[in-house]
């Protein structure tokens, strides 16, 4: 029974941890499209965020320099998706997917040029990462059954990317329905002539909202490589941004509805590998491609109506012309 | 008079793609320079790779034979305004239609008939897997910008369970079929050629490429010949129209995306039938991208997708080659060089038509001020 | 033409709240305003009339800062004024209602006000502030609106009103109303103006820009008019009338003179029992619809746009089911249970000219011999062959050219790069090729020169002598009564009345099209 309940506790830990570049990428997702900007370049926002942190915090020994040049190199991406989409009025998802493709390409080429290692960059030292931290009271709290385990295996022990990542989802939020941002935001993804006509810029709102998604993949990029993992290995965002695209469409645009998202399809993948190889009474062994595709599988259901209606953006993908 | 004209015809279709090129491989350049290479030096072991040393030609255009499937399928699904990112996914379950002629006819059926059959079961099972996402899009108004990205990663997937369970040849560890019979493989070009005493360098060439330009025919009459082509086009330009000119819009949707799947699914015939000899994990390698570079650089026309496949095959082959030849700048290149094009000829397609157009109406003005 | 001022370039007297100085704006090859000279007095109401194209609302949008002026000069309240975007014409003090409004549906009205002027980085302070201000602003012009009501509830005279409280919050004194009545209900047009009175009695300057010369004699206390692109002339209203207005407004007497023989007709063509229809939100958009149109005769449908006459021709094309009842065309029966395409009813002998050529009637970016066969693509006008026959196309698009004028006679210039006049000549001479038995027209002159116009009417009234029964329907009230045999009135889905073309005046039509039924004769 305890080994059970330790059982569910480290998963539900393993969850957060998978989790957590997930709603960061979510968020950005949720800044880029309620402004009317499909992004489906999450993905290598991502990846060049994992890169750069690791390039520099390889070379500098500083995992905050990391991050914030994983922020830059994101933000990078972000406005060269706004130049395209943006100013030039092209089509978001070509850009998007372009935006990809160069990312996978860059992040090796560089990676090869400045580190020789095949693409890969030189392994961090514990002090060069992020690393899990031990909240308070974790001794105190252990005298408490339940509450002390579950403090000390679930909510301590992550390391600072994690609560970046919990905090972003009532941050973005707030941003989203109570600041003036958020409502200019909110407006120009539904009618952007309103925005307009009411004497706001169209497009810097929408550049600044693509910029906050940057920062936001930025932060998610660092936590692949320099918190969760200890170097950048190639394609290491191995399709998060895509997933974390789908927990947009599934959370219906809305940060907490995302946010939950994240974590249920969080959960899928860390139940998968408690599951390998094990045989479920019943069921049977279930192919671990299966709880891989079910994120894709239930936001096809979703996207077909089939549970749910999902009401994206009104303008998405629509480029604004007076 | 502030505003800008129309670019003419022929600027609009030869040099405005191809300034966008340039801008793609300028950029490239740089990127190559501040690695500490030459930028040339790389460019012409590139050229070198792709079409001077023996074989590379076929290397080339077996490469271009892929591209051409995946471009065709693309711009199809262009045509009725349709974004199929789905190709990659398409191309790579399209395997299980040939695998399933091979088991149920290979045994007692000449290779001629055996082929046969196989080149349109790829062809059905990509326009099977591509059905799904179209029928959602046209009666349940799911983007299938969105689900077909779903329905490559749910390809992955199936396949790696497949290849890895069922399909897995007995005693092997990498997920692969066993090799398909010998009246299930399509001969090589070098073969082929061969019957009529011609004689060229061996590579992965094979009768494929007939089967893709065979292909960009038919693309060619159904999008504009046909009256479905019509109504294809009609669907993509203006939807009210079509609904009012009495075209059932759902159905078309549905038909296009399918017809795409199936030209994306025609990859398979290569790689499975031509090259490998098996379905292998991962076969599609991101081909069914590199489609959405084809047909964008191609404008949709079966003779730009052709050479825009050329291009990209040339990319591919020769980018394999600064493997060899350099120290800091490898294959992945060609990735940068893929994204640039996409960028440049696609998302920032009119990017330089303003000034392009300024620049001929000064250069057109100055002309006529001299008569 | 052009009305002279009096003041010299660059100074403006300051009695005015709005002064225009040769204000021209031109896109592409197409003038839009020339030389436009315009003065507004403060706390007037005043109207710009002019026809549709005329020009108003591009003169509006420069106002606006949603175009720039090529060139020209403004002044406001006697200072020049550079609006380089509407945040300049707000920070002026001009506030605009937009023909179609710029609210965003799934917002509540009170974000909808804030929007642009939210009062701090945070909302909560300005969203008790707003509130605040929206409810001081329903009092004193008596336009109460629920704050916190999504607007996608709201029905489209709430709306206008939330876009009038909006202009008004952010500070305007000048409003410009762009076409305010189009979609409204004449009770809603009514309150609309008791608004604009108090508005006027608040001190606020009001530009009313309308086509409709009845809501210019009602309201407005000056009147400008434009005319392709050029402003004609300037008149109080209270020395003015409609005829003088009219005159200016088509630069000529009459608009239309197109000869008339008595009407023929024979054999019933379309007969509609019970005809009743739903918009996708339940809303009941054709109510219990009885009426027959016989070969020969063209039945002219009026009403204020919006009233079903939309739904209607699109379920007698096909290209919508009924909900409830049946209708009887050219021999088939059709009710909510009938399969029926557009298609179907092509074949059968329907000819359709929709109301909007660009949404519907024509694939602007396809060359116009295809444009020539949209709809009729499975037809022998493509060719016998089993693929499209391109020769033959084009072959059959030069005639059509030729027979019809539509100029330049180009089958292979996309049909975008016609004037708005061939543009509407090519669906007409789709649509007629086939000598239709049926014919249905929605707004066939729309945004069409008056040379087309002339010849597009004579086309109708030379079918109808044919023998085909044309159903007829235009919200341009002289095109109906000059055209129609008989005229069939409609008010929210519903048939008012039904009188002969003969007995119609413009003043009986316009009491009917509001829904008063009374002293209508058959």
């Amino acid at each position: 029974m305890i080994d059970f309940f330790y059982q569910i506790l480290w998963t539900l830990d393993a969850t957060l941890r998978v989790a957590t570049p997930l709603i960061l990428c979510a968020m950005a997702g949720i800044f880029s499209e309620r402004s009317g900007i499909v992004d489906i370049s999450l993905e290598g926002k991502l990846l060049s965020g994992a890169f750069v942190a690791a390039a520099i915090a390889a070379v500098t020994g500083s995992a905050w320099l990391g991050l914030f040049g994983a922020i830059g190199a994101s933000v990078l991406m972000s406005l060269l998706h706004g130049f395209a989409t943006i100013t030039h009025r092209g089509d978001q998802v070509v850009s998007g997917l372009a935006i990809n493709i160069l990312a996978s390409g860059l992040t090796v080429i560089l990676g090869i040029a400045l580190f020789k290692r095949g693409g890969q960059t030189p392994t961090l030292a514990s002090d060069e990462r992020f690393r899990p931290q031990e909240l308070w009271f974790v001794d105190l709290m252990d005298n408490i059954p339940i509450l002390g385990p579950i403090y000390r295996e679930l909510i301590s022990g992550h390391s600072l990317l994690v609560y970046v990542a919990l905090l972003c989802v009532p941050l973005a939020s707030f941003i989203l329905y109570r600041s003036r941002f958020g409502l200019r935001l909110r407006a120009v993804g539904e009618v952007p002539i309103a925005v307009d006509s009411a004497g706001v810029s169209v497009t810097w709102l929408r550049y600044r909202a693509l910029i906050v998604g940057g920062v936001f993949c930025g932060i998610a990029g660092a936590y692949l490589s320099i918190s969760h993992g200890a170097n950048f290995v190639r394609e290491m965002s191995a399709g998060k941004g895509y997933i974390a695209l789908a927990a947009v469409i599934f959370g219906n645009w809305r940060p907490v509805r995302a946010f939950m998202a994240c974590l249920m399809f969080g959960f899928l993948d860390a139940i998968t590998s408690r599951l390998q190889g094990v045989d479920l009474p019943l069921i049977g062994e279930i192919p671990a491609q299966l709880m891989l595709a079910l994120p894709y599988i239930l936001t096809i259901l979703l996207l077909s109506g089939f549970i749910g209606r999902p009401s994206p953006p009104a303008a998405i993908g629509k480029p604004y012309i007076k | 008079m502030s505003n800008v004209k129309p670019l003419p015809r022929w600027a609009d279709l030869l040099l405005l793609p191809l300034i966008n090129l340039c801008a793609a491989f300028f950029i490239c350049g740089i990127v190559v320079w501040m690695i500490g290479e030459n930028p040339i030096e790389a460019l012409s072991v590139m050229i070198k790779g792709a079409f001077y040393y023996p074989g590379s030609l076929g290397y080339t255009l077996n490469y271009t034979t892929n591209f051409m499937f995946t471009g065709l399928a693309v711009a199809t699904a262009f045509h009725a305004g349709l974004f199929n990112i789905g190709g990659e996914g398409q191309a790579y379950v399209s395997s299980l239609g040939i695998v399933f002629v091979i088991a149920v006819f290979a045994p007692f059926l000449p290779a001629l008939l055996v082929i046969l059959l196989c080149i349109p079961a790829a062809a059905i099972m990509g326009g099977v897997w591509a059905f799904i996402p179209g029928y959602l899009q046209a009666k349940r108004g799911s983007h299938v910008v969105i689900t077909t990205i779903m329905f490559n990663f749910l390809a992955f997937a199936l396949m790696v369970w497949l290849l890895a369970g069922p399909l897995l040849e007995r005693g092997q560890q990498s997920p692969q079929t066993p090799k398909i019979p010998d009246n299930a493989i399509l001969p090589k070009m070098e073969t082929a050629l061969g019957w009529f005493g011609m004689d060229i360098a061996s590579s992965p060439l094979n009768l494929s490429f007939i089967v893709a330009l065979v292909a960009s025919f038919i693309f060619w009459i159904l999008i504009w010949k046909t009256r479905l082509g019509y109504q294809i086009r009609t669907v993509g330009k203006n939807q009210d129209a079509a609904h009012y000119a009495g075209i059932n819009v759902s159905r078309i949707i549905i038909i296009t995306m399918m017809i795409s799947g199936a030209f994306a699914g025609l990859l398979a015939v290569n790689a499975v039938m031509g090259v490998q000899h098996r379905v292998v994990l991962n076969y599609t390698a991101g081909y069914g991208f590199t489609g959405i570079a084809v047909a964008l650089m191609g404008r949709n026309h079966p003779i730009g997708i052709f050479f825009a496949s050329l291009l990209f095959g040339a990319l591919f082959q020769g980018g394999a080659e600064l493997d060899f030849e350099f120290q800091s700048i490898t294959r992945d290149m060609v990735l940068l060089i893929q994204g640039m094009i996409i960028l440049f000829s696609g998302a920032l397609a009119y990017m330089f038509s303003p000034s392009l157009s300024r620049v001929i109406t000064g250069l057109s003005r100055k002309e006529a001020s001299h008569d | 033409m052009t009305a002279s001022s009096n003041t010299t370039s660059g100074e403006s007297a300051a009695s005015f709240a709005l002064e225009l100085q040769k204000i021209s704006k031109s896109f592409g090859l197409v003038q839009a305003n020339k030389d436009i000279d315009l003065r507004i007095e403060k706390g007037t109401i005043h109207g710009i009339i002019g026809e549709n194209g005329a020009g108003k609302s591009t003169l509006m949008n420069i106002l606006y800062g949603l175009h720039r002026a090529d060139s020209g000069d403004m002044f406001i309240d006697g200072k020049p004024a550079k609006i380089k975007g509407s945040a300049d014409a707000l920070s002026l003090g001009i506030g605009m209602v937009h023909q179609h409004f710029m609210l965003i549906p799934r917002f509540t009205v009170l974000e909808n006000v804030m929007l642009g002027s939210e009062g701090g980085a945070l909302l909560g302070a300005g969203r008790v502030a707003t509130a605040q201000r929206l409810q001081e602003l329903g009092q004193t012009f008596d336009m109460v609106v629920d704050p916190d009501a999504l607007v996608s509830d709201l029905n489209v005279g709430m709306r206008q009103r939330v876009e009038i409280l909006k202009a008004l919050k952010s500070g305007a004194n000048i409003l410009i109303l762009d076409e305010p009545t189009g979609v409204l209900t004449p009770q809603e047009a009514t309150q609309l103006f008791e608004i604009l009175d108090k508005l006027r009695d608040n001190g606020v300057t009001v530009l009313l820009i309308t086509h409709k010369l009845a809501e210019i004699m009602a309201i407005t206390d000056n009147v400008s008019i434009m005319r392709r692109g050029e402003m004609v002339g300037h008149r109080k209203t209270s020395e003015t009338n409609p005829q003088e207005l009219a005159e200016l407004m088509v630069g000529r007497e009459v608009l239309l003179n197109v000869e008339k023989p008595e009407a023929n007709p024979s054999d019933v063509a379309l007969s509609v029992s019970g005809l009743g229809c739903y918009s996708s939100r339940g809303h009941k958009i054709l109510d219990n619809l009885n009426f027959e149109v016989r070969a020969g005769e063209i039945l002219g449908i009026a009403g204020v746009s919006g009233n079903g006459q939309t739904p209607l021709m699109e379920v007698l094309a096909g290209m919508r089911k009924p909900d409830e009842g049946q209708f009887e065309i050219l021999g088939t029966t059709i009710t909510a249970d009938t399969h029926v395409t557009p298609s179907d009813m092509r074949a059968n002998g329907i000819g359709h000219i929709p109301e909007d050529r660009h949404k519907h009637g024509l694939v602007l970016e396809f060359e116009a011999y295809e444009n020539m066969v949209l709809g009729f693509h499975d037809t022998s006008v493509t060719g016998e062959k089993r693929l499209m026959d391109r020769k033959h196309m084009i072959a059959h698009c030069a005639e059509r050219m030729e027979e019809y004028d539509i100029r330049p006679r180009a089958p292979h210039l996309p049909a975008k790069n016609f004037s708005g006049g061939n543009q509407q000549k090519i669906v007409v001479a789709r649509e007629m090729y086939e000598n239709p038995k049926l014919l249905i027209v929605g707004e066939p002159t729309r945004g069409v020169d008056v040379g087309a116009i002339e010849f597009i009417h004579k086309q109708l009234i030379a079918l109808r002598d044919q023998g085909c029964a044309v159903v007829l329907v235009s919200v341009e009230l002289d095109e109906i009564m000059g055209l129609s045999d008989r005229i069939m009135v409609m008010n929210k889905g519903e048939e008012v009345a039904t009188i002969s073309g003969a007995d119609a005046d413009a003043q009986k039509l316009g009491l009917m099209m509001a829904g008063i039924s009374e002293g209508a004769g058959a």
